[in-house]
């Protein structure tokens, strides 16, 4: 008897492991949200905090609850400001994710194909920027991309640029770009070598053996075998880089127009709390979209 | 262990428990936040030295931070320094507690007609008191500016909004405060309208004045144009008088050349009071009130007035204060171009928002 198992006992703890991430995404995801769409229902007011109306207690709740209205929303849609950030966040989000995956995959594959000794090495060196702060390491493009930066001065020593020329992306969308590029090249490097790493090398063998050219073997082996791993890494660099705003604020214009520094001049200019939640609101919607597609990606794989 | 070692450990541990929360009553703490180069650092030292109270300063360099940040509550800070118009705006948000002025006795150094003047965001000076104040104007590179245009009309605004003129200095560099509340005005004000204009009409034709210029300004920012103008990087900016003049006495500590100069266009300027306030849910209140009242001592707030150029609302402390920036007009204007400065009333919310829209349009275009 001492081997058989208490069948209930063990559904039981297997709920409560089932429960944890439910219960974790509850506290730090669900309740936030409700919080965000709280205010966003609400109407901007010279108070602390800045909006109306509040739950002072349970017997007023029902009142404030009639008070709330999709105005912001409404608003949203009446000025193409907010479209405009949108789309402009998206594209550069999109353009990123291209960038980035051109850039990190041939990294990931390259660790992937190292020997077995030197692979830790390597990822441990993609690891090792997250050491430093991100805020310094953005800080640090500054210095390498402003017209008397390092970047003009090493153009100018290889006498690529003359004296007077000067480098201008400090302050553009192409220095976006770098900035991003250069954050996020981790996230999309860890996934893909996660999936290559993975791989059977005996099929390019056997490939090889039928006589399929090397590139016509990537794309019909390596490259299909890798996709979960370069959904990841798009989605893991995608989503974030939609909602980005350190890097476009350090780098970028001031015409670099993006959702994050639309939300930061509602919340921090305006103190329109209301609107400010209505845009994060919306941003969350447009972003749910592809986590779904995302998880169904992976259903499927 | 005998008796005696035992008695003698007790006391030990005595001794230390002793200790210990005696440097916990030692440890008292004021949390200062204050504008960005604001202060001589040697007035906070001397504060500790005297109160044992020890100081940590933060800095902000936007009033929309500062503001968002005390709405928002719980913020820890127990001194905080906001503008006028946001001091009045967070006034009647419930957001400071009124200042216990039995505590503060250096109260009679102040500067009555600065106080009177500060009266009309907080009226009865309750809830705050002025710690600096001055003008925005420009701040320019004469010797680059001269290069150009040896007749550059730097004591107006229309070296900026004037396109003709402002295109001619493109080249060299120029960078304006990224705040609509001092930018509007000042168009305002240079098209003939009242710079205190409220009205959505008057603000979108101050941005359609901004607009036609926005492409010759390099970058709108509240805090590097004192280090670009003073490298040499600028030749013209918009910025507080204070902080211009901080950069040029930076270029000359640095000996490299760059010479920068401030002027009050004779068009009119903003007078702006920045004033030191205590939060309601500061967290402590008495540290706060004697760190107000040592910066209220005239030789301590002569020290900052004579380090960051900036005139300050303690008439005391005038006989203090360095001769060179007392009868300097940048920083203590006469009283003909006093008539000329205008203050700016709170924006409420609805105009709040047409000056921020206008403000994303200037600088995106969009």
């Amino acid at each position: 008897m001492a081997d058989t198992k208490d069948p209930t006992g063990s559904s039981k703890a297997k709920w409560l492991v089932v429960a944890v991430p439910y219960l974790w995404s509850a506290i730090f995801f669900l309740a936030p949200f409700f919080i965000i769409v709280k205010i966003s229902l609400s109407q901007t007011a010279i108070a602390m905090p800045p909006y109306m109306p509040q739950f002072k207690d349970l017997a007023t709740a029902w009142d404030a609850v009639r008070q709330f209205s999709l105005d912001n929303y409404v608003f949203l849609t009446e000025d193409p400001l907010y479209i405009a950030a949108y789309l402009s966040s998206l594209r550069i989000a999109l353009i990123s994710t291209l960038l980035l995956l051109a850039v990190g995959y041939p990294i990931a594959y390259g660790m992937a194909r190292a020997p077995k000794g030197v692979r830790n090495v390597l990822v441990m060196l993609v690891i090792l920027p997250f050491w430093t702060s991100f805020l310094i390491r953005v800080y640090a493009w500054i210095g390498i991309l402003k017209p008397e930066g390092l970047l003009t001065m090493l153009l100018q020593a290889l006498h690529i640029f003359g004296p007077d020329q000067q480098l201008k992306i400090f302050n553009t969308e192409t220095a976006v770009f770098i900035g991003i590029v250069y954050s996020y090249l981790p996230f999309m490097v860890l996934p893909l070598y996660a999936a290559l790493e993975k791989m059977d090398h005996t099929l390019l063998e056997a490939a090889a053996d039928l006589g399929c050219p090397p590139l016509q073997a990537f794309w019909k082996i390596t490259f299909p075998l890798s996709l979960p791993g370069v959904v990841a890494g798009c989605f893991l660099c995608f989503i974030p880089i939609v909602g980005e705003f350190v890097i476009p604020d350090l780098l970028g214009g001031s015409g670099t127009l993006m959702i994050g520094k639309t939300l930061w001049a509602e919340f921090f200019n305006n103190r329109d709390w209301p609107v400010s939640s209505a845009v994060a609101v919306v941003l969350l919607i447009i972003l749910v979209v592809p986590i779904v597609i995302f998880q169904n990606q992976q259903k499927k794989l | 262990m005998s008796k005696l070692g035992l008695r003698a450990l007790g006391a030990a541990a005595g001794l230390t428990v002793a200790l210990i929360s005696g440097a916990q009553a030692e440890d008292k703490v004021v949390n200062v936040f204050n504008w960005s180069d604001y202060i001589d650092q040697s007035v906070l030292d001397d504060f500790t030295k005297e109160t044992g109270i020890k100081v940590v300063y933060d800095v902000f360099d936007s009033n929309d931070i500062l503001e968002t940040k005390l709405l928002a509550g719980g913020t820890g800070y127990d001194v905080v320094v906001p503008s006028a118009e946001f001091l009045a705006r967070q006034i009647q948000a419930g957001v400071f507690q009124k200042l216990d002025k039995s505590k503060l006795p250096n109260l009679v150094n102040v500067w009555p007609d600065v106080a009177e003047r500060l009266a009309v965001y907080d009226p009865g000076n309750e809830y705050a008191v002025n710690y600096m104040w001055g003008t925005t104007g420009i701040g320019y590179n004469p010797d680059k500016i001269k290069a150009i245009d040896p007749n550059a009309p730097v004591d107006s605004w229309k070296i900026l909004f004037d396109p003709e003129t402002v295109a001619k200095f493109k080249s060299c560099g120029i960078y304006v405060l990224d705040a609509p509340e001092e930018l509007i005005p000042a168009a305002l004000n240079y098209l003939g309208k009242d710079p205190n204009s409220k009205d959505s009409a008057d603000i979108e034709a101050a941005g359609e004045l901004l607009k036609s210029i926005a492409p010759n300004i390099q970058k709108f920012n509240s805090s590097e144009y004192i280090n670009a103008l003073a490298n040499g990087d600028i030749c013209l900016a918009v910025g507080y008088s204070g902080d211009v003049l901080q950069a040029r006495n930076r270029a000359a500590e640095a000996k490299n050349g760059v010479t920068v100069a401030y002027s009050v266009p004779k068009e009119g300027a903003k007078l702006f009071f920045d004033n030191m306030a205590i939060p309601a849910d500061a967290p402590h209140p008495e540290e706060a009130l004697a760190f107000i009242n040592f910066i209220l001592k005239p030789e301590e707030i002569a020290k900052s007035s004579n380090y960051v150029s900036y005139a300050n609302g303690n008439l005391a402390s005038q006989k203090f204060i360095d001769p060179a920036i007392l009868n300097d007009k940048a920083i203590f204007p006469d009283a003909e171009t006093m008539k000329h400065l205008y203050g700016i009333s709170p924006y409420d919310p609805k105009s709040q928002r047409v000056l921020t829209r206008v403000w994303t349009s200037v600088k995106t275009g969009m």
